[in-house]
Formats: C-alpha cells, structure tokens, sequence
C-alpha cells in the first residue's frame, strides 16, 4: 500500500535565512517533482514542503531529506493521515502567517499542477483545494483585510463602494503608502497625482478637487494639508484621507468636515487588530471545517484496505452459487426458461442477502482503526486467495 | 382563508425581524435565514392580498386598514429588491420591524380580512389608491437607505474598529440608491393625487387633513430632489429624507380617519 510523505519547513520553524535555502522556483519544483517520482513540490515565501507518495515510506522520506539538505534540523516530516491533514490546514491559509490569507490556495493549485502525483497524491490534493475553497466560502476568515494598506484600501470601499473610476493623490513616498496605492490600484483607482518634496503646491492643490482618495506619508515635520485648503477645495463632497505619516501630514480637524473622513496610522492599525482578531475566531470554525475533510479523506483511504476483501468475498460467493447451481444441472435441466431464470434470482438473492451486512460492518470498519484486522479476518474465514496460494 | 394566510405572513415577517437583529449582532446564518422569511412572508402575503381580490371581486383595499395592509406588501415588495444581497441585510432592521408593526396594525382595523369593498370604481382605487400606497413605500425605502447611511457615516466618522468586519453598502451607493427610489416615487405620489384631487374637484368635495398632508409629504420630497440638483448629498440629503419620512407615517397612521369614511 502506497503512503503518503511529507517533508518540509515553514516560517513556523525556521527564520528566513534558513527558508531561502531551500525556496524552488517553479522549474526548480517540477524537477525535483519529477526527480522524486510521485511527487509534488510546494514552495512559496513561508514555506517548502514536498509531498511524497510511495511504498515505501523510509526510502521516500530519506530522499526527501536529503532534497532539503542545509535545513534538516528546521524540518518536519509527517506521513500519512498526519500529512494529509496538515497540507488541508495549509490549503485552509490556517498555517499561514496571517490566518486566512488567500494566495496560500492558488500557490497550492500551482504546485499540484506543475508535480507528479500518482493516485493518492492527486486524491489528497484535490480533497485539500476542495477543503480550502470550502473554508473560504462557510467563513469569513479571508473576507477581512490584514494590512494596513489594504484597510486603507478596504476602507476607500467602505465609502466610494467599486473604485474604478476613483482617483488617488498620493503625498509622499514610503513602503506602507505604496503598498497602499498598489491596493487601491488594483481595485481599479488610477493615481491622479504622486506628489513628492519638488512638487509644486498649486498643483495639489489644484488636484484636490477631483480626487476622492488622498494618501500622504511625507517626511515632513509640519502639516502638509490644512483644514481650510480641504474645505474650500471639496464643498461638502465625499473624501477619504489616509495620513500614514509620523508626524502627522493632515491637520486632524481635516476629520470634522462634512464628507471628509481621515484615518491615521493608529487608526488603521486599530481596525487591522481588530480584523485579525476576528479571523483567529473564524478560524475556529474553519478547523472544524478541516477537521471534517480530513476525516472524509481518511475514510477514502481506509476504505481502500478494504475494498479488495469486500470484491474477494463477493467473487467468491458467486462461484459458489454458480458451481452449485452446474451441480445441479441434471435436476434443472427438467425446468423450462421462467423456471431457471427463478432459480437464479432467488439464488442471487440469497447470496446478496447474506452478504449485505457483512459488507456494510467491512466498510464501517474500514473507517475505524482496525479497518485491516477486519480485513484480514474475512480473508481468513473465508479462505480468500487460497485458491492461488 | 384569509385567516389562514395572515399568520404565516406575520410569523415569517417576524422571523425576519429578529433574524436581522441576530445578523447585526453576528453575521452569518441569522441573516440568511431572515432574508428566507422576508421571501416566504411576501409571498404568503401575496397570496393574502391574492384570495382578498378574488373575494371581494376588485380592490379591497380602500379602508385605511386595508391600504395598510397593502402598503406593507408593497414595502417589502420593494425592500427584497435590494435586501437579498448580504450587504443589504441591515436594511432589513430598519424595514421589517416597521413591516411586522403595520400589518398588527392592518388586522387590528380588519384590513387582512374579507368584505372590504368599496363603492369607489376599481380604476380610481388601483390609480389613486395603488399609486399614492406605491410611492409611500418607496419613500420610506428611500428613508431606510438613508437612515443606513447615516449609521454608515457615523461609523466611519467616529472610526469603528469593527467597521471591515461588518460591512455596509458604502455611503455613495446608499445616496444613489435613496436618490434614485424618491425619483421614481414621486412621480406616482403625483399622478396619485392628481387623481385624487380631480375626483375631489369634480364631486366638490372638501379638502381634509390628509389631503392637505400628503400634499406637504410630496413638497417635502420634491425638495429632496431639487436640493441634490443644487448640490445637496450625503447627510444633510439624508435628513431631508427622514423628515419626508415621518410626513409619511403621519399621513399613513394618523391621520385616517375622514379620507377613509
């Protein structure tokens, strides 16, 4: 029977300069995929992790290892049921840095496209998209944004709805503020104008009017934009103000106008702590979910222990009935076509009858541990694959 | 029959009510099964309106209770326009408990039962009667979108923490929205009592208090027109539509009696 392995280490255990080590591009995944035999590659920035289906686990494992060379003391190895759940978990964003985040699914799609699964990789798999996508659909874990960028973002919806269309003037350059125009973008705002220390004023100014977002980060010391300048250039008409700069660009009494809304980094950062938390909830809820995908794949797998029992029982019992119904030949040679085609119902019947129960309690027992001591049992009471021995 | 069809439309719609309260404590299945019940009381309320039409052989409306009874219909009718959407659902706070009051109300006045008929002609009933019940409905959802703008708004100005984890629809498109519903109610509310007042003119009957209220309601919600021509939106906009609003209720609830005699 094929097992499945996995080998790997993520931000949980192991600091970037560790992670570097071992990161695959994707033609470097699909090879080692390929070089592995039944096998698929998962790498992104928080993690490497190669799923391995063999049967024969140790041999798989130590060339798995031995593909990861440099980390060894950073990394994990599970196998099987253990496996299986922890790829649902990663497929769910639940082992992710951020709880929920939704690029860990697509990168999980990507790395079971590009490998070589046999049967029960490509089965796991499959079952862990579908476990990721059910998550994402029966919670709110993902729906929240996680950065302060993109609560800007979020927050520019909250009082435009659709950005397209929408315009953006950005003061200032800086990580946090560029992360915040790349959101904004891709919702479909356009930046109207990208100020920096060389811009003119009048052209700010004579930019405020028509946009609906501003995003000011500047190292200034002082405000950038007064109350009054905001006032005379809007009129009452919808702005969202994002001041991410310490000190503060925007006069806060900017937030008292009617149709202006002003967030700072502080306010932002509050609003992200608070959809974290919410997350870390929904993922109660999403484990549950994990929890019950896991357990229907595990009842595949058992499943397959049992079914080669449950076909052998089966195949057995109708050469019995057949031989005994040609034993009986001379007796039901005297039946007429009706007669024998009743005889051979009423015999499939019973054979069905009979072995109705015990393939249902196989198959349930096929679900619990000692799904092949089962298994075993019926080969031996039923003498099944003596005939070949 | 009738008897019969009131109850499930007043326990579904109440369901719905408590529902939408569950939905803005925690979103999830409660809203979802509200908006089930805002569906199925519509349509049990349907069938209601349904078996009263058929009995009465006409427009059996025409009672202040029975204009209630199908002024809740029409509410609802026009709230599930929107309320299906999952952003939408907090509009139904504002809509159902309104819903479930005036149809108590409906069947207290015998507005939910049989031999409501009227010595008025159907076509003036359908056109005065129908049309005024339209474009009530329609402000008081124009009046609902606002009063969820200005909670929007609120939330956004005093910078809620919770504001991402319980989205509304975003103030731009709330202001549209009621914009859009008074301009296509107004111009019912209009034709309405333009029939009204023709009838009125050609029987010489006199003018009572709801006659001259309604008239206020519609100059009310002209206004809120012609001020967003001139510039007027968001808040202040939205003030505008609640004081139409309670001219709505007023009309609706108090001032019954005369007019309906």
């Amino acid at each position: 029977m094929n097992h499945l392995i996995l080998v790997g280490t993520s931000h949980h255990h192991a600091p970037v300069e560790l992670r570097e080590r071992v990161a695959l591009d994707g033609e470097q995944a699909r090879a080692l995929s390929a070089r592995l035999g039944e096998a698929v590659c998962l790498s992104t920035c928080n993690r490497t992790e190669l799923y391995v289906e063999s049967a024969h686990a140790e041999e798989a494992e130590r060339l798995a290892v031995e593909a990861l060379a440099g980390v060894e003391p950073a990394l994990y190895r599970l196998r099987d049921e253990a496996a299986a759940l922890h790829l649902f978990r990663v497929a769910a964003g639940l082992d992710s840095l951020v709880p929920g985040e939704g690029e860990i699914l697509g990168q999980v799609r990507a790395a079971y496209e590009s490998g070589t699964p046999g049967a029960l990789l490509d089965r796991v798999f499959r079952h862990a998209l579908h476990a990721g996508r059910k998550v994402r659909a029966q919670t709110a874990i993902g729906e929240s944004p996680a950065s302060v960028s993109s609560a800007a973002a979020a927050l520019a919806e909250q009082v435009f709805g659709a950005l397209d269309g929408r315009t953006v003037l950005l003061l200032g350059a800086g990580k946090v503020s560029e992360g915040a125009a790349r959101n904004l973008r891709s919702r479909g705002a356009t930046i109207a104008l990208a100020a920096n220390s060389k811009t003119d004023r009048s052209e700010i100014e004579r930019q405020l009017p028509s946009v609906d977002v501003v995003v000011s980060s500047t190292s200034s010391q002082g405000i950038v934009l007064d109350a009054a300048t905001v006032a005379r250039a809007r009129r009452g008409r919808p702005l969202l103000l994002v001041d991410l700069a310490v000190p503060r660009d925007l006069d806060p009494a900017i937030h008292e106008l009617d149709g202006c809304y002003l967030y700072d980094i502080d306010d932002l950062e509050a609003i992200v702590a608070e959809t974290l938390s919410g997350r870390r909830s929904e993922a109660e809820r999403a484990e549950a979910i994990v929890a019950a995908e896991a357990e229907k794949f595990h009842e595949w797998q058992a499943s397959l222990e049992i079914v080669p029992a449950i076909a052998s029982l089966r195949a057995r019992a109708e050469s019995i009935r057949e031989a005994e119904l040609r034993k009986a030949e001379g007796m039901l040679g005297r039946l007429d076509d009706a007669e024998r085609r009743a005889v051979e119902s009423i015999t499939s019947q019973i054979v069905n009858k009979l072995l109705h129960l015990p393939t249902v309690r196989l198959k349930q027992a096929a679900a619990a541990a000692d799904g092949v001591v089962y298994a075993e049992a019926v080969r031996h009471l039923f003498g099944l694959g003596e005939d070949e021995r | 029959l009738a008897e019969l069809l009131f109850w499930p439309a007043l326990l579904l719609y109440g369901e719905a009510a408590v529902g939408y309260l569950g939905e803005a404590r925690r979103p999830g299945p409660l809203g979802r099964a509200a908006t089930w019940g805002v569906r199925l009381g519509w349509v049990v309320q349907t069938a209601l309106l349904g078996v009263q039409a058929a009995r009465d052989d006409g427009f059996p409306w025409a009672t202040w209770a029975g204009s209630l009874n199908l002024f809740v219909w029409l509410v609802v009718g026009a709230y599930l326009i929107w309320g299906c959407r999952p952003s939408y659902r907090l509009l139904g706070l504002a809509v159902m408990p309104l819903a479930v009051s005036l149809l108590v109300v409906a069947r207290a006045g015998g507005g939910t039962g049989i031999g409501a008929k009227s010595n008025y002609s159907n076509l003036f009933l359908v056109l005065h009667v129908g049309l005024v019940l339209a474009a009530f409905a329609g402000f008081t959802l124009a009046a609902a979108l606002s009063a969820l703008y200005l909670w929007q708004e609120r939330r956004l100005k005093q910078r809620v923490t919770t504001i991402l984890r319980r989205p509304a629809p975003s103030l731009t498109t709330l202001d549209r929205l009621a914009a859009r519903t008074v301009l296509a109610s107004l111009p019912a509310l209009t034709l309405g009592i333009g029939v009204g007042v023709a009838r009125l003119v050609d029987r010489g009957d006199r003018v009572d208090a709801l006659v001259v209220a309604t008239i206020v309601t519609w100059s009310v919600w002209a206004s809120y027109l012609v001020l967003r021509a001139t510039g007027w939106s968001g808040r202040r906009a939205a003030y505008v539509a609640l004081a139409g609003f309670v001219l709505v209720i007023v009309v609706r609830l108090a001032l019954p009696a005369t007019h309906f005699a």
